[in-house]
């Protein structure tokens, strides 16, 4: 006998009146597909507030581009994108939550890297957001770039890899300098704006969301070097290559509307009159492609006319409808000179 | 009767060995679901992580370490740090309770009233709120590099932090500490057997003037060269000399202030649970008010104080753990916050750093234990 | 002019106090009455109504007050909240409040019959109500769920936790020692942590457990540790005739305790109970670090709000009033209940 099964058999004969159902000992593939299709709800977990990717509002409701790419998802698999809880989670405890089963879907504004596609044990889904991470500066200091901040004090927040790109650009270039980390993004920021550092450093969105509180918001400058690559992504567990792919597709339908010009407006009208073959591929009005993902055949329709296609969602959150005013970059769709790209629904 | 104190002992024996057994049954229970969770997840554990590179620089440091030390590294620096600011702010603490504690007591109307107004308004809010208003504070009382505030030849005070002139022994310097502590050492011993044995010749002055002159004359003796490493500005900020940050400063003033409200309450119930005859006697045999205090009250209410003063210490280090909200580089921040985020060994990580924190409690707790004891038996 | 003399210049040293703390008061009031009440902007229901003023941006608070009491719960089911709170406030007035008749009954209605209705109140799914999930929770009210069910779970805990200390059993007293030791000795950080990640991995694989609940059995051991060490005090000041005229009397163990010892001993102590209470209520702002949104949670996550970036002052400051105005009742409470205390043990 075992030590395991000597201690499995001595507490079942202590009978500690808690049943010993043990879970499944792997992550099964389509085990999280089933789960959120029986429970008719989606959970879903996000940042506990970060301008334009999760907050809530006025009234309480989640809003965020975050946010609504888990609205996209229950849409496509429930059919109604209201169907997300959303836990808040903090930076530090959001693997262990994924990984815990406690949510489905990440969608928290996370770099995707090596190690943690790998040796953390998940998958990313794409690129929601290119991001890269950038400074601000006192426009009085007049620096011009990166390079010319040899000795100085930089804020920054704790986490995520901002601190690890600093290091590395400033080592690479034989900078010096002093770091000052914080636990939340708001205290770094104010203390850059009390004076406490000669330059604030975060993902490119960071600093525009921050720079937008500013009075004096001419007084400082973002610096044109962007350092590092921060492509964030939705993250799901290794292993369930189903929900992988529904997530994955589910992003795609977003980009793929862009493109094909459908929004939540005109949904309706092209799903009844495009003769176009990619609108009614993706709208399911041609073949079966909602079945190929184990879903109804108008998950992608779902999709666009209760969330919107990217270029919506990206707009209302963090462009040009939103306090914001982000510019796409980046994240323009190729044909516009962006770098967001989806394969064709064939 | 024999029987029944027999019948007793052996239900209590029964008792608890039900009890063990079912405590070790829950562990054992927890250990065999916990290598089944971790194997469902397929997440190697162990704390290989501790050797690989950090990568990531820390703004206060206490020890060498770059961004080429390792993790374990990272750990000891986090240590370290939260132990200072602990250190200084139970010293602070301490002091600033104590004084407050008396000033409630006070005869002056104004100042009992501001002490009671300090007392309830600071022990009332959360923490948290107060580190915030402090750091802000701080930094916005406080000039920018460039137009530093001088401190004689002492250093410069600036939002950037407390740079302080330091000495730089050259040749010989070694020789002049080892003079130094030693003379220290000796006086101190020599100083408390002449009080414990009930004289009461000027020891106190002796040593203080044979610590000032026996290194001198070892400086001499020895060629001995010093040289002042004295902060200047360059580029964006000052360097050279000590730096200690506003962090820090901020983190020490709420820490110490938030505990002085506690420690102060202590007091007050100390020197009132003093029997009101004592100050009575005090004063009859011509003691002022302070010398009262000073050799009758406070030493009799110690008793009364010292055990919840431990716990006050104790709560002083686990809160400085709030560090992260001002960027104070302390356990907390560096190994919970960044190694943690960096490596993903959540379980790992928090581990190491309770086990920390209850080294130090339990280490916090014996010495005042041992404290106590000598106090009541003196 | 006599009282002046004689309570603030009745020395030079005294005098200079004065001097000193009039100095302070007249540096520090003035400014901070400017900014939070005379420059404050009041009304308005948007960032723009505050433009060009340097005061308190009070509209940011107003704005989002809902969700700071409220957290996520649905705006038609808040009454539930707010009964919930009247009732619990009408009980506890009701049992503070000299000559209520029949105090027996309403204190069992507070501790048994109280906890089981607001708990169907405020989740829902029985009676027709909605039901309301956890994760909906927030604000002011998580704090004092929290908060609350950390007080009523931690008083059985520290008391058996207490008893076991003192038991005469050596196996039982290691192990209660070595848990309060263990909870005292680390931050409520990590134990929260530890709860919220550890706490699963602690149970067979399937368990389902709500990220509230870890929460809250992380704060009720926790809490639970340092009540036991109040409790202890409780119990070293019952005279030790009590114990004897107790065991004379041919009681047993258990009859004993909660007969005779415990209530004196928990009657010495309400003063610790209660700062025991207030440095929970405190530390409730911690549950922030696992993602749940207490008051100062919700403040955070407003100040995420694109439409709201920047109003942290006004943010913090209202969650000081909040938490000060709670924790300085409850100490004014224990006063009270204190100088009860010491009424009945005279006469």
């Amino acid at each position: 006998m075992t030590l395991h099964t000597a201690t499995r058999a001595f507490v079942s004969t202590l009978a500690v009146g808690i049943a010993l159902t043990l879970g499944p000992t792997s992550a099964r593939a389509g085990e999280t597909f089933d789960q959120v299709k029986q429970r008719g709800m989606l959970h879903c977990g996000v940042s506990e507030g970060l301008p334009g990717f999760s907050n809530p509002d006025d009234k309480g409701n989640w809003k965020g581009l975050d946010v609504e790419f888990c609205r996209a998802v229950a849409a496509a698999i429930i059919g109604d994108a209201s169907k997300v809880r959303f836990t808040p989670l903090s930076a530090r405890q959001r693997f262990e939550v994924l990984r815990a089963r406690d949510i489905d879907i990440l969608s928290r504004n996370t770099t995707w890297t090596q190690s943690r596609d790998t040796a953390l044990g998940f998958d990313f889904v794409g690129i929601t957001f290119y991001d890269g991470q950038g400074f601000m500066v006192r426009r009085e200091i007049k620096v011009m770039g990166v390079k010319q901040l040899d000795g100085a004090t930089v804020c920054l927040n704790i986490g995520s890899s901002t601190e690890l790109n600093l290091a590395d650009y400033f080592r690479a270039n034989r900078l010096k300098y002093t770091p000052v980390q914080f636990e939340r993004s708001d205290e770094a920021f104010a203390a850059y704006v009390a004076g406490r550092c000669d330059a604030y450093t975060t993902d490119i969105s960071g600093l525009v969301a921050q720079r937008s509180k500013l009075g004096d918001a001419d007084a400082h400058v973002i610096l044109p070097d962007v350092i590092s690559k921060e492509p964030l992504g939705p993250v799901v567990r290794h292993g369930d290559a189903e929900w992988t792919d529904l997530a994955r597709w589910t992003f795609y339908a977003m980009l793929n509307a862009e493109e094909l010009g459908i929004t939540a407006g005109n949904v309706d009208e092209l799903k009844a009159k495009s003769q176009n073959p990619e609108v009614r591929r993706l709208l399911g009005v041609e073949g079966q492609f909602g079945k190929n993902l184990g879903l109804s055949e108008d998950w992608a329709f779902n999709i666009v006319k209760q969330v919107g296609n990217y270029g919506e969602v990206f707009d209302r959150n963090l462009g040009p409808a939103s306090p914001l005013k982000l510019e796409r970059g980046l994240n323009r769709l190729w044909t516009e000179g962006g770098l967001q790209y989806a394969p064709p629904v064939r | 009767m024999q029987r029944r104190w027999s019948d007793r002992r052996i239900k209590s024996v029964a008792l608890q060995t039900v009890f063990l057994a079912a405590v070790v049954g829950l562990t054992a229970y927890a250990i065999d679901n916990i290598a089944d969770n971790l194997r469902a997840r397929g997440v190697g554990s162990g704390f290989d992580f501790l050797d690989a590179t950090a990568g990531f620089k820390i703004g206060f440091l206490l020890i060498e370490y770059s961004e080429l030390s390792s993790y374990g590294r990272a750990f000891v620096v986090g240590v370290l740090n939260t132990l200072l600011v602990s250190a200084i702010g139970i010293v602070l603490a301490t002091a600033l309770g104590f004084a407050i504690g008396l000033a409630r007591l006070s005869s002056n109307w104004l100042v009992a009233r501001l002490a009671g107004a300090y007392v309830e308004i600071l022990r009332n809010l959360p923490l948290l709120l107060q580190i915030f208003f402090w750091y802000f504070a701080v930094l916005r009382a406080l000039p920018g590099p460039r137009q530093s505030l001088e401190l004689g030849g002492l250093g410069f005070l600036n939002n950037r932090g407390l740079y302080l002139t330091t000495p730089v022994p050259g040749e010989g310097g070694m020789l002049v500490l080892g003079a130094f502590v030693v003379v220290l050492v000796a006086g101190l011993v020599w100083w408390r057997r002449v009080r414990a044995s009930g004289g009461n010749a000027p020891v106190g002055w002796y040593v203080a003037a044979a610590v000032v002159v026996v290194p001198v004359a070892v400086a001499f003796l020895a060629g001995f060269s010093m040289t002042w490493d004295r902060p200047a500005l360059r580029g964006f900020n000052l360097a050279g000399g000590t730096a200690l940050t506003p962090e820090l400063i901020a983190l020490v003033l709420s820490l110490s202030t938030y505990t002085a409200a506690f420690i102060a309450e202590n007091v007050r119930g100390g020197v009132l649970a003093v029997a009101r005859g004592q100050s009575e006697a005090a004063a009859a045999l011509g003691l002022s008010r302070g010398q009262a205090l000073r050799y009758v009250v406070v030493p009799q209410a110690l008793r009364v104080i010292l055990p919840p003063l431990a716990s006050q210490f104790l709560n002083l280090t686990k809160n400085s753990s709030l560090a992260a909200a001002i960027a104070y580089p302390d356990l907390i921040s560096v190994f919970a916050g960044t190694v943690l985020n960096q490596t993903g060994q959540a379980i790992e990580v928090i581990a190491l750093v309770m086990a920390v924190y209850l080294t130090v409690s339990l280490t916090i707790s014996a010495a005042v234990n041992l404290y106590n004891r000598r106090v009541t038996r003196a | 002019m006599i009282w002046v003399r004689k309570n603030l210049f009745s020395t030079p040293l005294n005098a200079l106090f004065t001097v000193l703390s009039l100095t302070l008061i007249a540096l520090m009031v003035p400014p901070a009455l400017d900014w939070a009440v005379f420059e404050a902007t009041w009304s308005g229901s948007n960032r723009q109504a505050c433009a060009g003023r340097d005061g308190a941006c009070w509209v940011f608070v107003k704005a989002r007050f809902g969700t700071f009491m409220y957290g996520f719960y649905p705006d038609p089911e808040r009454w539930r909240v707010d009964l919930a709170a009247i009732v619990g406030v009408a009980l506890a007035a009701a049992l503070i409040v000299p000559g209520t008749p029949r105090k027996g009954l309403i204190a069992t209605a507070f501790v048994v019959v109280y906890p089981v209705l607001t708990y169907f109140l405020l989740l829902g799914g029985i009676f027709g109500l909605v039901p309301v999930e956890t994760a909906k929770w927030g604000g002011l009210m998580l704090t004092l769920v929290v908060a609350a069910v950390g007080m009523a779970g931690s008083l059985p805990v520290g008391i058996l936790l207490a008893l076991g200390r003192r038991s005469s059993m050596p196996v039982v007293r290691g192990l209660c020692i070595a848990f309060i030791e263990l909870w005292r000795g680390v931050p409520l950080i990590t134990v929260l942590f530890m709860a919220s990640v550890m706490l699963p991995l602690f149970l067979p694989g399937a368990t389902d457990l709500d990220k509230l609940a870890r929460a809250l059995i992380g704060v009720t051991l926790f809490t639970g540790a340092y009540m036991a060490e109040v409790i202890r005090g409780g119990l070293q000041a019952v005279p030790r005739g009590q114990y004897e005229a107790a065991a004379a009397l041919g009681l047993g163990y258990w009859s004993m305790m909660i007969l005779i010892i415990l209530p004196q001993a928990l009657r010495a102590v309400v003063p610790g109970i209660v700062n025991t209470f207030i440095a929970l209520l405190k530390d409730t702002t911690l549950v922030l670090v696992i993602g749940l949104l207490d008051l100062l949670g919700m403040i955070h996550a407003a100040l995420a709000d694109p439409n709201w970036l920047g109003f942290a002052a006004e943010g913090y400051v209202f969650a000081g009033v909040v938490f000060w105005v709670l924790c300085f009742g409850l100490s004014r409470l224990s006063l009270r209940i204190e100088a009860k205390v010491n009424a009945d043990r005279r006469r």
